[in-house]
């Protein structure tokens, strides 16, 4: 049957004149505007405090509207730069691709989409925790499925505690070819780290080089500014780390093992030509450069890129310094110093072993070298005068710490490590005594016993936190926030040593004055004692003259900007004598002081 | 009869998009005629070469303005596909969900485009209404009410805000509810029927010829080819629905075609909504969006879109960027081809609705 079509039928619509209009009356639109969804993708906000100028945004944006503009005003600290992103409204598309990968959740998108100016340049500003001076009602904000952040670190592979506590074998394994290009693959590129880096190392740049697998450009652009990455590779500080954007809500880039992924898998014939290629023709002049440390190696690889004659002389039968003698083989392995040192003689720095630089030795250098570099270092250790500490069984670190390092090579068969040992000091060193005593007592007794005291309570200790954590692991007792008193002494033995709790270690003013908690005295029984509480350095190869002639102060040798010993126009120094106390920081004082050694002798020779 | 030419669009209310169709007519009768793309001037194929994957997310989805999820849908199967994600179950029916309502809202847009060119404009304005409601739900989930951003490789962006299912399901009653009389107003009117019933024909031989798909090959052919029946992606395989289909095409069998699948609709996200599992919308993937990389491959990934089969041919040489994207657009075929070889022959004031009917969506073209 066919259907019948009535012209009456749609005049049912008529209904809906009675109806109230859901259109908005065009006045509407500015004075009484429409609520938008919670949601809603408005306008930009951004928390300044939050912000930290990472450019994460602008790296992102899809139609280029975001650029980041310096704001001098705003405080230069590490871990954050001074700019902070402006948007142009003329290109914006409002997709929030900015929002969720926003490094800090600073950058919000907000209820506001009414705008409106015969300015076109109006359209182009720095979005704030306001819009156009008014409170606004947050819209669009990332959650855990928008974020586009990768905010998990690709686990490293370790040695178990069980596994590691009885021998020296390196803890840390190192990432795989997948796992490398994984973690690189986190990096946002900002640069943060770059600028807390001592060495300003090019960091965003050789991560991206892993990321791209390619070995040529990651170590092109590490060796521009560190010529030890083995080493560093390893055992780091790390201020990269501490500062990396991903921080701010997630686990830091694992830059130092990035780095060690390229040393460690870099094919020989790639890193000849990459370290070969970077030495210019020789030039005229010679450098002498007392100790084969960090920044004694640094000074002569860039000296020697430049094209000077270098030549260093080191006291210890090794050369590597604090690298060497200091840290122990759990953690950096006497094959990393090898490759690195093997590097830098291939470009033809020759190291004199064995050879301890005396006052008469360096006047001699000051008539038969053009500029003489000092990194001898802070290789004397230190005591507490404290009753007891002079007896035979209370030992330095820095004197401990190149046996400790010669019986994991081999060269000692024997150490003297008693049963019970309790080590004073809460920085990295004293952890290095600690590990290595627990390792030499397990290896030797088969069991460990080992205390550590330090002022400071233990989130609030020098050390990093993986050492506290694996010491913990490997069975170290902890009796932090215990101030050291006395090493007690009876019958010439020692008994143990008397600690008492801390209340504060800085007085009011902020000076060094720790105070006590009365009646809180304990004993720490042990036979031995070990003293890392720093370092001290070693000047006998300077003159009374020369020392006369430049400012000592606490140890440390001024120097001006370009690493010039102040007084002594031919002297140039870096190191823990200049500032330290990291492998980077006397790195990155080579280096400097081998550009001022370069600019110096042009000078001269002009 | 002196031969005049003239043209629609690309500033025309009857006309889709910005494109122009130069036309020769006679009398009212058209004699020649012919599409000139290029009114765009987006280059969105070469655009998207030039981004990374995920920049694309704010591109690709101005390649259809009516019904930009699609295009979203399909290259976030394309990505899927070549970097092996296994997208969460609750975001497949949540895709299906946004694909569902946008279809409802593009049907809608054009059944109320047929009101223009037949100079009823109510028909027009009710059918923005609804469409407009179906906006403001897109914008409580996404955040946009047109261009969504919202499918993106992995899943989807953002879990659905809490209440919008009744939201949606208040949406579809009422949209039930309304849709005889609905119908009454256009489809049935008999003023409105005069100008579609036995007009603007879409013969079965045209759509091999050309290779129309969607509502257009369905109303000539009588085959139920559809690809979420015949390809079923996302969660289609689990979801039951009808495709209306019929055996002779005219500019009313496929509006009523177009009706009869906006029933189907609100059947499928019912039971979407009905069906839809707990649980993560993202899969989540390894590193930051500005170094993800897509597998060196390629793909044709395709979606049943409101005019017919929607695909991205995608090949990845395994950087940041797509190598190069080709979109099969929809309205391709009848939109370049039918306007060439089939406009003509009807009458001038039959032109927009041609447009309508035939479901052309220029930009698919202008890529």
């Amino acid at each position: 049957m066919k259907k019948v079509y009535s012209v009456f039928k749609p005049l049912r619509h008529l209904k809906y004149l009675l109806k109230k209009p859901i259109t908005k009356d065009f006045k509407d639109i500015f004075d009484n505007p429409r609520e938008v969804a919670d949601n809603y993708r408005g306008f930009h906000v951004n928390d300044w405090e939050e912000c930290i100028g990472c450019s994460t945004c602008g790296e992102i944006c899809p139609t280029e509207a975001i650029t980041m503009v310096e704001r001098s005003e705003l405080e230069d600290k590490d871990g954050s730069l001074q700019l902070r992103p402006t948007i142009d409204y003329g290109r914006c598309c409002f997709c929030a691709l900015c929002v969720d990968v926003c490094t800090t959740s600073s950058l919000k998108m907000s209820k506001e989409y009414l705008y409106n100016d015969p300015d076109p340049d109006s359209f182009y500003f720095m979005p704030t925790d306001t819009f156009n001076g008014k409170e606004v009602k947050l819209g669009y904000e990332k959650d855990e499925s928008s974020d586009l952040l990768d905010l998990e670190r690709v686990s490293m592979e370790h040695l178990s505690p069980d596994e590691r506590k009885g021998s020296f074998l390196e803890i840390i394994k190192g990432y795989s070819k997948e796992q490398a290009i994984h973690e690189a693959s986190r990096c946002v590129e900002c640069g943060i780290c770059t600028n807390a880096c001592p060495a300003h190392m090019n960091i965003p740049e050789y991560i991206t080089a892993i990321w791209e697998n390619n070995f040529e450009e990651a170590l092109t652009e590490i060796y521009k500014t560190n010529p030890l990455p083995a080493v560093c590779g390893r055992i780091c500080t790390h201020n990269c780390e501490t500062a990396c954007a991903l921080t701010q809500r997630g686990d830091a880039v694992a830059i130092r093992w990035l780095k060690r992924y390229i040393v460690d898998n870099a094919p020989k014939d790639i890193y000849d030509s990459v370290i070969l290629e970077q030495v210019s023709k020789e030039v005229n002049g010679k450098v002498a450069i007392i100790g084969a440390g960090p920044s004694g190696l640094a000074a002569a690889y860039y000296l020697r890129t430049i094209g000077y004659n270098v030549e260093i002389f080191e006291q210890m039968p090794l050369a590597g310094g604090v690298m060497r003698y200091g840290i122990p083989k759990y953690r950096l392995p006497d094959e990393a110093i090898d490759q690195d040192i093997s590097f830098i003689e291939k470009i033809g720095v020759k190291i004199n072993l064995n050879t301890k630089v005396t006052d008469t030795m360096l006047a001699d250098f000051n008539k038969n070298y053009d500029a003489v570099f000092t990194g001898s270092g802070f290789f004397a250790g230190r005591k507490i005068p404290m009753p007891g500490h002079d007896h035979k069984d209370c030992i330095a670190a820095m004197d401990f710490l190149p046996l400790g390092r010669d019986y994991g090579r081999g060269t000692v068969k024997e150490l003297d490590v008693h049963e019970n040992v309790v080590i004073i000091g809460g920085g990295n060193v004293a952890f290095d005594v600690a590990r290595t005593v627990v390792r030499y007592q397990n290896e030797k007794f088969g069991k460990s016993n080992v205390m550590m005291a330090a002022l400071e309570s233990e989130d609030a200790l020098p050390a990093d936190l993986e050492e506290v954590v694996e010491g913990r692991e490997e069975g170290v007792k902890y009796h932090f926030g215990m101030g050291p008193q006395e090493i007690v002494i009876k019958n010439n033995k020692i008994k143990g040593l008397k600690v008492k709790k801390v209340i504060s270690i800085f007085d009011t003013e902020g000076n060094f004055n720790p105070s006590f908690e009365e009646n809180s005295e304990q004993l720490l029984e042990a036979t031995q004692v070990f003293m890392a509480i720093g370092q001290s350095p070693d000047y006998s190869y300077l003159s009374d003259e020369n020392q006369n002639k430049m400012n000592i102060n606490r140890g440390k040798i001024e120097v001006k900007e370009n690493g010039q010993v102040k007084g002594i126009d031919w002297l140039f120094a870096g190191g823990d004598i200049v500032k330290g106390p990291d492998v980077i920081s006397g790195v990155a004082n080579g280096h400097n002081a081998a550009i001022g050694i370069d600019e110096y002798l042009s000078k001269k020779n002009k | 009869m002196r031969e005049i030419k003239l043209f629609l669009g690309p500033q025309h209310p009857g006309m889709h998009g910005n494109t122009s169709v130069h036309m020769y007519v006679e009398g009212d009768i058209i004699k020649k005629s012919y599409l000139l793309p290029g009114m765009l001037h987006r280059g969105f194929e070469k655009g998207m070469e030039q981004r990374t994957w995920i920049n694309n997310i704010a591109l690709i989805p101005r390649i259809c303005v009516v019904e930009p999820d699609i295009n979203e849908m399909v290259f976030a199967m394309g990505v899927e596909t070549l970097a092996g994600i296994e997208v969460p179950e609750r975001a497949h029916y949540i895709r299906m969900i946004i694909l569902e309502l946008a279809r409802i809202s593009i049907h809608l847009m054009a059944y109320g485009g047929i009101g223009g060119p037949t100079g009823h404009y109510t028909l027009m304005y009710h059918a923005q209404a609804d469409r407009n409601r179906i906006l403001e739900i897109f914008e409580k989930i996404t955040g946009h009410r047109i261009y969504h951003q919202y499918i993106v490789p992995g899943g989807v962006r953002k879990d659905l805000p809490v209440g919008i299912e009744d939201e949606i399901n208040e949406f579809l009653d009422d949209l039930a509810s309304r849709y005889l009389e609905i119908r009454d107003l256009g489809i049935e009117n008999p003023t409105i029927r005069k100008r579609l019933v036995d007009h603007i024909l879409l013969p079965s031989e045209v759509v091999w010829e050309l290779g129309v798909t969607g509502v257009g090959m369905r109303s000539a052919t009588n085959k139920p080819y559809d690809l979420r029946k015949v390809l079923p992606y996302a969660r289609y395989d689990q979801i039951d629905f009808e495709v209306p289909m019929a055996d002779y095409s005219d500019a009313e069998c496929r509006v009523d075609l177009k009706l009869q699948e906006v029933v189907q609709c609100i059947g499928i996200i019912k039971q979407c909504l009905a069906k839809m599992p707990e649980g993560p919308v993202r899969a989540k993937m390894d590193g930051n969006a500005l170094k993800f990389r897509v597998p060196k491959g390629q793909v044709y990934a395709a979606v049943e879109s409101s005019r017919g089969e929607f695909g991205y041919y995608i090949v990845s040489d395994g950087g940041t960027k797509p190598y190069r994207v080709a979109v099969r657009g929809a309205s391709f075929p009848q939109g370049l081809l039918g306007v060439e070889k089939y406009l003509p022959g009807t009458r001038l004031d039959d032109a927009a609705l041609w447009f309508d009917t035939m479901g052309v969506c220029s930009p698919e073209i202008d890529r």
